[in-house]
C-alpha cells in the first residue's frame, strides 16, 4: 500500500514538472517580459540590468529550475496589470471559488445520486422518464445560458436571490473568507451553486442510473434476493454500495473540473473567485496570473486523482488486495 | 401419504416480448417428497432454471407466472405478496447458484454476508450469529472458519465460495433447496465434492433439493428421481434407476443414450436429429414430434398428458391408449 502511494507521488510529481514546463514556456514564448516592464523610451542599458536583475540572461534550464524553486515556494513573481504578488491575488480569491464548487458539488452529488438510484429502481414510473428527460436537457445546456436563465426567472422576474456577487462575507483567520455564515452569503451562492452543478448533476444521475442498472443484473444482487433480504438491504446496501465504485472517480475527477471550469460562472455571475481573476488576466495578457493558474488546477487535478485513487481501494477489497500485492 | 414437501401444479411462466408471448413453461406438474432429491435434466433452454426461479417467486419482468400453483408443505405459495415471498427465501426455500465466483458480493465479508441472511431470518443477536455462521462454514468444509469468516470472497477459489453459497443458502434450514446447476462453473475435480457436500448436509436435515444440471453422472449418483424436461414440459419424471437405464419418452432415450459409458459396446454416441424448438416456434401437439423417430398422425393435433406408467410418469402418445382403444 506505502509503495502504491509512493509510486503515485512519483507520478504525480511528473506531471507536475511537465506542467511547470508548459506554464515556464508561456513566458519565454508570448512574447519578452521585460517589454512588459519597461516603456518604448526606456534606455537600452537599463532594459538590460532590468533583465539581468530578473536572471532573464541566464541559460533558460537554470532559468527553469529557479522558475520551480520560486513555484515549490509559491512564489509565482508579480502580476503585471495590479503589481501584486500572483499568490496572494490568488489567495484572496480562491476562497470564493473553492467554497462555490464544494457547494456545486455538494449539490450534484446530493441531487444527482438520489435521482439516479430512482430512475434505475422505478425506472417505468412517470416520474423517472421525466427526470430522465429533464436530465437530457441539464447536459446539452451550456452553463452560461443555464445561469443567465436562472437570473432571469430568480432574480429579475421574482427577485428572491441575487443576481451577482458574494454577499457579505466572513474573515476567517488570515487567508480565508467565507460566505456560508451570512445569510445574504448563503443566498449568493444559490444560484451560481445550481448552474455550476447543474451538468454535474445530470452527469452523476445518468451515471448512478446506468451503475445501478447494471449491478441490479448482476448474480449477485439475484442471490441476495433469494437468500430473502429485505428489499431495502438489496437496493441500497449490496447494490448501491457496488454503484459507487465507478461513481466516486468520475465524481473527484468532476470536481477537478468544477473548479477549472467555474470559470463561465464566475463571469456571468460576477463571482469573485479565481476564474474571473484568470479570464480578465488572459485579456490583458498577465502571464505570471495565468502560469499560477494553470500550475494551481493542475496540482488540484493531480491530488484529487491521488485521492480518488486511494478512496478506490478503501471501497473495493479486491484493489486492495491487487494494490498491496504491488 | 404425507404432504410433499413441494407441490407444482399446472405451473405456467410467460415472457411478454415485442414478438408475441413466449411459453417457457407450459403446464408443469411435479411433487418432491421430504428429503427427496429431484435431478431435473434437459437440453438449455429447456425450461430448468425458469422453474427454479418460478418456484421461489424471482421471474423478473417481462416474465411471469401465467398459471398454475406453487404449493410449499400444503401451503400455496405463489400467490403470496412479495413482503411474505421474501419471508420465505432463504427460510424456508434456499437457492444455490450456478456460479460462485458472482453470486457472492465482491464488496462484503464473507461473514458480513452470512450474518446478514441469519439476521434476517432468525432473532439471533450479531455474537450468536456469527458463531452460527463460523459452525456453518466449518460443516461446509472450510479449513479455518473463524479466520476465514473474515476474508472477501475473491480471496476463496471457485470450490471454496460454492462451499460459502452453500452455507448461505442453508443457514436459515430451508426444508427446501433449489440447486441451479451448483457444479457447472466448478474444476471438474472440485464438482464431486460439492455434489457430496450438497448431498450430505441435506440428508442429515432431511432437506429436500431440486437438482438442476446437464450432468446425468451426477444425477445418477445423487437424485433419487429424475424429470427429463424439453421445450417447457416434462416429458418424463420417475425414479432414477428406471428412467436412467430404461428411459420411455423418445427424448429421454436420446438423452440417455448419449451418455459415454465405460462398457458400452457402441462406438458411437447416439445423437438426436435436430435442435430443440425455439420458444416461439414450438409445434403443435408433442413438442418432440419434429425429432421423433416414432412419431405418428396423433403427435402432430394432441399434446400428450403426462401419463402415470408404473412407477413414473411419460408425456408421450406411444404409451397412452385412447380410452376407446382401450375399450374395444
Amino acid at each position: 500500500m506505502l509503495a502504491f502511494i509512493l509510486r503515485r507521488l512519483f507520478q504525480s510529481l511528473l506531471v507536475m514538472l511537465s506542467v511547470a514546463l508548459i506554464a515556464f514556456a508561456m513566458f519565454r514564448f508570448v512574447g519578452d517580459p521585460v517589454n512588459q516592464l519597461v516603456s518604448l523610451d526606456t534606455p537600452q542599458a537599463q532594459v538590460e540590468q532590468i533583465r539581468r536583475s530578473l536572471g532573464l540572461d541566464d541559460p533558460v534550464i537554470v532559468q527553469f529550475f529557479r522558475y520551480i524553486y520560486n513555484a515549490a515556494r509559491l512564489e509565482f513573481g508579480v502580476s503585471y496589470q495590479f503589481r501584486l504578488p500572483v499568490i496572494s491575488l490568488l489567495g484572496d480569491r480562491a476562497p470564493a471559488t473553492l467554497e462555490l464548487a464544494f457547494m456545486s458539488a455538494l449539490f450534484s452529488l446530493l441531487v444527482g445520486i438520489p435521482m439516479g438510484v430512482y430512475t434505475a429502481l422505478k425506472r417505468d414510473s412517470w416520474l423517472a422518464k421525466i427526470l430522465q428527460a429533464v436530465s437530457l436537457i441539464g447536459i446539452s445546456l451550456p452553463t452560461f445560458l443555464i445561469g443567465i436563465l436562472l437570473i432571469y426567472l430568480f432574480s429579475v422576474t421574482l427577485g428572491l436571490l441575487p443576481s451577482f456577487g458574494r454577499g457579505e462575507v466572513v474573515k476567517i483567520g488570515n487567508w480565508w473568507t467565507t460566505g456560508l455564515l451570512t445569510v445574504s452569503g448563503l443566498k449568493a451562492l444559490i444560484l451560481p451553486s445550481i448552474t455550476l452543478g447543474l451538468f454535474q448533476m445530470t452527469l452523476i444521475m445518468r451515471l448512478v442510473r446506468a451503475e445501478m442498472l447494471e449491478v441490479l443484473r448482476a448474480d449477485y444482487i439475484k442471490f441476495a434476493r433469494a437468500r430473502g433480504l429485505r428489499t431495502r438491504t438489496v437496493n441500497f446496501g449490496h447494490a448501491l454500495k457496488n454503484t459507487l465504485v465507478p461513481v466516486i472517480t468520475i465524481a473527484g475527477l468532476q470536481l477537478g473540473s468544477i473548479i477549472a471550469f467555474a470559470i463561465i460562472t464566475e463571469t456571468v455571475f460576477q463571482w469573485p473567485g479565481m476564474g474571473l481573476l484568470f479570464l480578465r488576466a488572459v485579456q490583458n495578457v498577465d502571464i505570471p496570473i495565468m502560469a499560477a493558474y494553470l500550475m494551481l488546477i493542475s496540482f488540484l487535478f493531480v491530488s484529487i486523482n491521488l485521492i480518488v485513487d486511494l478512496l478506490y481501494a478503501a471501497v473495493d477489497p479486491r484493489l486492495r488486495a491487487t494494490i498491496g500485492a504491488h | 401419504m404425507t404432504v410433499p414437501v413441494l407441490s407444482v401444479r399446472d405451473l405456467t411462466v410467460e415472457f411478454v416480448t415485442r414478438r408475441g408471448t413466449l411459453r417457457a413453461l407450459d403446464k408443469i406438474s411435479f411433487d418432491i417428497a421430504r428429503g427427496e432429491v429431484l435431478g431435473v435434466v434437459g437440453e438449455s433452454g429447456a425450461g430448468k432454471s425458469v422453474t427454479g426461479s418460478a418456484i421461489i417467486g424471482l421471474i423478473d419482468p417481462p416474465g411471469r407466472i401465467a398459471g398454475g400453483e406453487v404449493v410449499l408443505s400444503g401451503e400455496r405459495v405463489d400467490n403470496r405478496p412479495p413482503e411474505a415471498m421474501r419471508r420465505i427465501r432463504g427460510k424456508r426455500i434456499g437457492m444455490i447458484f450456478q456460479d460462485p465466483l458472482t453470486s457472492l458480493n465482491p464488496l462484503y465479508r464473507v461473514g458480513e454476508q452470512l450474518i446478514e441472511t441469519i439476521r434476517t431470518h432468525t432473532s439471533l443477536n450479531a455474537a450468536e450469529a456469527r458463531k452460527r455462521a463460523i459452525a456453518l462454514l466449518d460443516e461446509v468444509g472450510i479449513p479455518a472458519p473463524d479466520r476465514r469468516i473474515d476474508g472477501y470472497p475473491h480471496e476463496f477459489s471457485g470450490g471454496m465460495r460454492q462451499r460459502v453459497v452453500i452455507a448461505l443458502a442453508l443457514c436459515a434450514e430451508p426444508e427446501f433447496i433449489i440447486a441451479d446447476e451448483p457444479t457447472t462453473a466448478l474444476d471438474v475435480s472440485v464438482q464431486a465434492q460439492i455434489i457430496a457436500l450438497i448431498k450430505r448436509l441435506c440428508s442429515e436435515r432431511g432437506t429436500s433439493v431440486m437438482l438442476v444440471t446437464h450432468d446425468m453422472g451426477v444425477i445418477a449418483e445423487t437424485a433419487d428421481r429424475v424429470a427429463v424436461m424439453y421445450a417447457g414440459r416434462i416429458a418424463e419424471i420417475g425414479p432414477v434407476r428406471d428412467v436412467v437405464k430404461d428411459p420411455l419418452h423418445p427424448y429421454a432415450k436420446g438423452l440417455m443414450g448419449a451418455i459415454p459409458s465405460i462398457e458400452g459396446d457402441a462406438d458411437r454416441l447416439v445423437q438426436i436429429p435436430g435442435s430443440m424448438p425455439r420458444l416461439s416456434a414450438i409445434p403443435r401437439g408433442c413438442a418432440f414430434n419434429p425429432r421423433c423417430a416414432q412419431a405418428f398422425a396423433r403427435c402432430h393435433v394432441e399434446r400428450p398428458e403426462l401419463t402415470r406408467v408404473g412407477d413414473r410418469q411419460v408425456a408421450c402418445h406411444l404409451y397412452d391408449q385412447p380410452k376407446a382403444e382401450i375399450a374395444a
